[in-house]
């Protein structure tokens, strides 16, 4: 066997690499008396230092697609970028749960924390660039498998266990149906290499039955409509900065996999894939709004938000061309910009008054002025007002699918971000107009929570008008 | 030539730091601050202009057309079709530069003085600094779109100028009413460049001969037509000029560098750009632009005889000077200077004059407004005595405007009615006939203010006294440019249609006759209103009163714009857009949310909380997905 072939996968081992760093480290930082404090800041910087210079190290683009180890490892210098915006997440992630990794009957867990998560995301690494649906599928459950213990990371308190409960039991049947697709492939193909199948998949009754039980376990992932009924008892239920994790990285690697797989794999059955997607999409974007209108808990709310994003981002996916991916790509990195900022808002409200009901929310202006106006942006651009990065970012990709020729849906689409600004807006009038008597009282964020927050204001307002980020990954949209 | 980068990025950066941490400065710096970025930001340009045109020429006699930067802001997947954003240095750019930045930088160090105290001071500078970036992206723009993004841009600065005295109710209503004239106005800009994007194909400015013109050459003429209605907003031509007047609300030295040394000029700047495509598929629209600025000419200059505020004198004359230069462009008939080509090269040359002298004008009024607090000519008279240097300057600039030689307005001025005469002599007697009444109007306003009648009684309880250094120095540059650009530099050899050097000679007879005629407007004038009495004046007033008044009044165009937007077009057609906008549009809406609202209260059992039930969910609806694609 050829060693040298693991040097394509430098991404992974490098993440494999820092996981280890923690995990030793770790060991020998147990809480002693004296130096708690100097102890605790070190072992909440040093996972944001690590995947820092994990990120810079990898975020230069290869050159060419590459296989390795006989094709269960491919290479496309798109899934760099797909990494790296996933990269970006994660250290925001990192950087707004600090706070909560300070509370008492946390910190203790803190390094274990820092490693569940990087494990999760070695998971979507593998996903994203699984040659083979064996491989797949292990990247897949090792994204999936620690998210539940982390969504059962409070571990004394109810709801937390009743999360990573659901999470867990969901998980595994999706995992169920996923793997009984699969095997009907193998079945019907007699390979699981994804080079080889778009040459056997011919639309046979069984390989459609495969398809469609592939799709409902990314749906499950993906949290769209039928599957997506976990998602707002788990995202209640987990810590906050889990629940922005699940929201935007685990959601947007899966988004990225599943249009990959779609396109190399199921591109005999375009049409159908098509017209499932279809469906999927307006009932995941309309019903999601309609369940995200009567929210009272802003957790909840986020995640019925997320659901009916999950809806957009299919539309690129839809498309099935290079714009589409690009455009998918974009969406997710600003997505995950605006999302992870009102998540890390609402862990710091949270974490300071214990407040997660909209209605808590009213008068913030007065008392937080400068986290009230973070939120009311990172809201603008979820619901896609100019000039926000939201805005193009939902411009590409209606502009995507309107290529492709589904106006109808565009319409759709459009019409729905009117009933999702509604709610967004929602949160806005609670801050800035409702009058309170005991509004949430001044605090000051910590550091790192405020470091993240800059990170994603920067992104929101940025992303949209520095025209070469997009550039950028428009050069990769065709590599696969 | 990279660095021209800097002389928009200057600006910029200038504005956002005044701007952001304007209030924690204090007047003096934030004055001290903008004034400096601007002094550099005008080396650069001279610097640019003196490397751009002492580098060799091309083989066929023009000099190069360079692109050092032009950044792909916005793909939009059609075609070529992109949004860029860029650097274009060409003759007529590069020109524009030094237009803008010696001007902006006189009205900076000028301002230090005329706004000393002012409450807003590093407001003031910021929107200064915002308004001399988007002018300078304005006429270094790639591609046309990016001329409209400035545009637009320099639209908003001159409303927030004009509204700098935002306690005072007519500088609020004069702001609204330049943007929304002006916007309305560029609503056809805007068609016009969709249209000539989506027929050519691109939004570059293509030469005539590219094949992309001449694919969408039965469509270029509308698109042309439609933006100069965008070119006759802000360059304010008849009937789209009634906010210029208004926005002498402004500070005076906004007026100075704004309404009427760079923004207003614009239009001519637009039509200029456009200029080869004008002559190869519009020659007929070109014509039509000269009809209207000729009109615009005469109607202004007929204002102003009648006007007695000094600025509006002043922002009246600017509306009809505009008119000259566009008059100029509009008679070419080639691209040749030689043979009716003379026009394009004839208004560049009195936009750049014209620029020098209308800005010391209006500094030199607002020396004098700021020494007698009135901006009415019956408050003055007789300021002579009190304000030499002010005199001086203000006297030099008249006898430019006027085309008395050897300032540059008359060599200008002499080109551009060469050029009318060489298209058609009835047009080049209407523009010498215009050139006396400017004569005349300036004249008026000359003795009016420094001579006649004095007021007494006003000058004794104020007693009116020079300017400060700060504001005579750029009066004193401004008038030695005025005094010797026109015989010194031989503005053909840098400007011309065709971009060859091309030698520009007075033709003696038109010259004579207009120096004749100016003189003699001039005599007139001095009779007039040199005096303390001005009996002449007073007895043809009284005699012509009908036509006095409606003149005084600018020919009661505001009141029919009145009468149009509030009669016709609120009553008749906004009235009844609002009823469907209240009931239908509002309605689809209600209801949609409150079928939301139904529905989600319908439904909110299946978010039971039930692990059971999620999973028979999901197994169901994947059922339902393979029925769906079998059956």
């Amino acid at each position: 066997m050829d060693y040298s072939q693991f040097l394509y996968m430098k991404e992974e081992l490098s993440l494999i690499a820092v996981i280890l760093i923690i995990f030793v480290v770790d060991l020998f930082l147990k809480p002693g008396k004296r130096q708690e404090a100097g102890q605790a800041r070190f072992a909440i910087v040093l996972p944001i230092f690590l995947m820092t210079i994990h990120t810079l190290i990898n975020i230069i683009p290869g050159t060419g697609n590459v296989q390795a180890f006989g094709g269960m490892y491919q290479y496309a210098p798109m899934q760099t970028i797909v990494k790296a915006v996933l990269n970006i997440g994660t250290i925001i992630v990192l950087l707004m749960s600090s706070q909560w990794l300070k509370r008492k009957d946390v910190s203790i867990n803190r390094g274990e924390y820092s490693v569940l998560l990087l494990s999760t995301l070695l998971g979507m690494y593998f996903m994203i660039s699984a040659g083979h649906f064996l491989m797949f599928f292990i990247g897949l459950e090792t994204a999936s498998i620690p998210m539940a213990a982390l969504a059962a990371f409070d571990k004394y308190r109810y709801e937390s266990a009743e999360a990573g409960a659901k999470y867990i039991l969901t998980a595994m049947f999706s995992s169920a149906l996923l793997l009984f697709g699969l095997s009907l492939i193998y079945g019907t193909c007699g390979t699981l290499y994804f080079d080889d199948l778009s040459h056997h998949i011919n639309g046979s009754m069984l390989q459609i039955a495969a398809f469609v039980l592939f799709f409902a376990g990314m749906g499950f992932k993906l949290s769209l409509v039928p599957f997506h009924l976990w998602t707002a008892d788990v995202y209640e239920g987990s810590p906050t900065p889990v629940t922005g994790y699940l929201s935007v990285v685990s959601k947007g690697s899966a988004a990225f996999v599943l249009m990959t797989i779609l396109i190399k794999v199921f591109v005999p059955l375009i049409a159908d894939w098509q017209e499932v997607l279809f469906w999927i999409i307006i009932v995941s974007i309309t019903l999601a709004n309609i369940f995200a209108v009567r929210q009272k808990n802003i957790k909840r709310l986020m995640a019925f938000s997320s659901i009916s994003q999950a809806g957009y981002i299919m539309l690129a996916v839809i498309t099935g061309s290079a714009i589409g991916m690009t455009s998918l790509v974009f969406y997710i990195l600003v997505y995950t910009v605006a999302n992870l900022a009102i998540f890390a808002i609402i862990t710091v409200i949270e974490q300071n008054s214990g407040k997660v009901s909209i209605n808590d929310y009213a008068g913030l202006y007065k008392t937080n002025p400068k986290l009230s106006f973070i939120m009311t942006l990172a809201l603008f651009s979820l619901g896609g007002i100019p000039p926000f990065a939201g805005f193009f970012s939902k411009f590409f990709i209606f502009m995507a699918a309107f290529k492709a020729g589904f106006e109808l849906l565009v319409f759709i689409a459009v019409v729905n971000t009117i009933i999702s600004l509604y709610y967004y807006l929602l949160i806005v009038k609670a801050m800035y107009i409702t009058p309170s008597d005991e509004p949430i009282p001044t605090f000051k964020s910590d550091c790192s929570t405020r470091v993240g927050l800059t990170i994603c204001l920067v992104g929101i307002i940025g992303l949209g008008i520095a025209s070469i980020v997009y550039q950028t990954i428009y050069q990769y949209g065709f590599g696969l | 030539m990279e660095i021209t980068i800097f002389i928009i990025l200057l600006p910029l950066l200038s504005f956002v730091f005044l701007g952001l941490a304007g209030k924690w400065l204090s007047h003096r710096a934030a004055g001290l601050f903008g004034t400096a970025v601007l002094g550099v930001v005008t080396i650069l340009s001279y610097y640019t202009a003196y490397t751009y045109f002492t580098a060799p020429r091309l083989a066929d006699g023009t000099f190069a057309t360079l692109v050092p930067y032009n950044f792909q802001w916005l793909p939009l997947f059609l075609g070529a079709m992109k949004f860029n954003l860029g650097v274009l240095l060409d003759p007529i750019s590069v020109m524009m530069l030094i237009v803008i930045s010696t001007v902006s930088l006189m009205v900076h160090i000028y301002s230090f003085g005329y706004m000393h105290g002012e409450r807003g001071f590093q407001r003031y500078y910021a929107f200064l600094s915002l308004f001399t970036m988007s002018m300078l992206g304005l006429v270094v723009a790639t591609n046309i779109f990016q001329m409209y993004l400035f545009w637009e841009l320099v639209g908003v600065s001159s409303y927030l100028l004009i509204g700098f005295y935002f306690t005072k109710a007519p500088a609020v209503a004069a702001s609204k009413k330049a943007f929304i004239v002006t916007r309305f106005a560029d609503l056809g800009f805007l068609i016009g460049i969709l249209i000539y994007g989506f027929y050519v194909g691109t939004f570059d400015f293509v030469g005539p001969n590219t094949s992309a013109a001449v694919g969408g050459a039965k469509m270029i003429p509308l698109a042309l037509g439609l933006m100069f209605i965008g070119g006759a907003g802000k360059s304010a031509m008849f009937p789209l000029h009634i906010w210029l007047p208004d926005a002498m609300e402004g500070p005076t030295p906004v007026s100075a560098l704004i309404h009427a040394a760079t923004m207003v000029v614009a239009g001519v700047y637009l039509v200029a750009r456009m200029f080869p495509l004008f002559i190869a598929f519009a020659p007929n629209v070109l014509h039509i632009v000269a009809y209207v600025a000729a009109f615009t000419a005469f109607y202004a200059a007929a204002v102003a005889i009648a006007q007695t505020d000094i600025k509006r004198v002043l922002a009246f004359s600017t509306i009809s000077q505009i008119g000259f230069m566009l008059v100029a462009l509009g008679v070419c008939t080639s691209v040749e200077p030689e043979a009716g080509g003379l026009g394009y090269m004839a208004a560049m040359f009195h936009l750049f004059t014209h620029a020098m002298f209308k800005a010391c004008l209006f500094l030199c009024a607002g020396c004098i407004i700021e020494q007698v607090h009135s901006n009415e000519m019956e408050m003055m008279g007789g300021m002579r005595k009190y304000m030499p240097i002010t005199h001086i300057a203000f006297l030099f600039s008249c006898l430019a405007i006027s085309g008395i030689p050897p300032f540059s307005g008359f060599f200008s001025k002499d080109e551009i009615l060469s050029a009318c005469f060489a298209f058609n002599p009835i047009m080049g007697w209407i523009m010498t006939a215009i050139a006396a009444m400017t004569a005349f109007y300036m004249f008026r306003l000359y003795y009016g203010i420094f001579w006649g009648k004095e007021n007494i009684e006003h000058h004794t309880a104020h007693k009116p006294h020079e300017a400060p250094a700060t504001m005579t120095i750029p009066l004193i540059i401004l008038s030695v440019i005025t005094f010797f650009f026109g015989w010194t530099v031989s503005f053909g050899h840098f400007i011309s249609p065709n971009g060859k050097s091309f030698d520009s000679h007075l033709e003696t007879s038109v010259a004579i006759t207009s120096v004749v005629i100016a003189v003699l407007s001039i005599l007139i004038a001095r009779t007039m209103y040199r005096n303390e009495k001005q009996v002449l004046a007073d007895s043809l007033q009284k005699r012509f009163k009908g036509l006095w008044t409606a003149a005084h009044h600018r020919f009661y165009i505001d009141e029919v714009y009145q009468f149009v937007t509030h009669r016709i077009i609120f009553g008749c057609v906004s009235r009844p857009i609002a009823w469907f906008d209240r009931h239908v549009v509002d309605g689809f809406f209600n209801f949609l949310a409150w079928s939301t609202n139904a529905l989600s209260y319908q439904i909110r059992g299946f978010q039971s909380g039930e692990i059971q039930q999620y999973t028979y969910v999901f197994l169901i609806g994947t059922l339902l997905l393979i029925l769906l694609l079998i059956l």
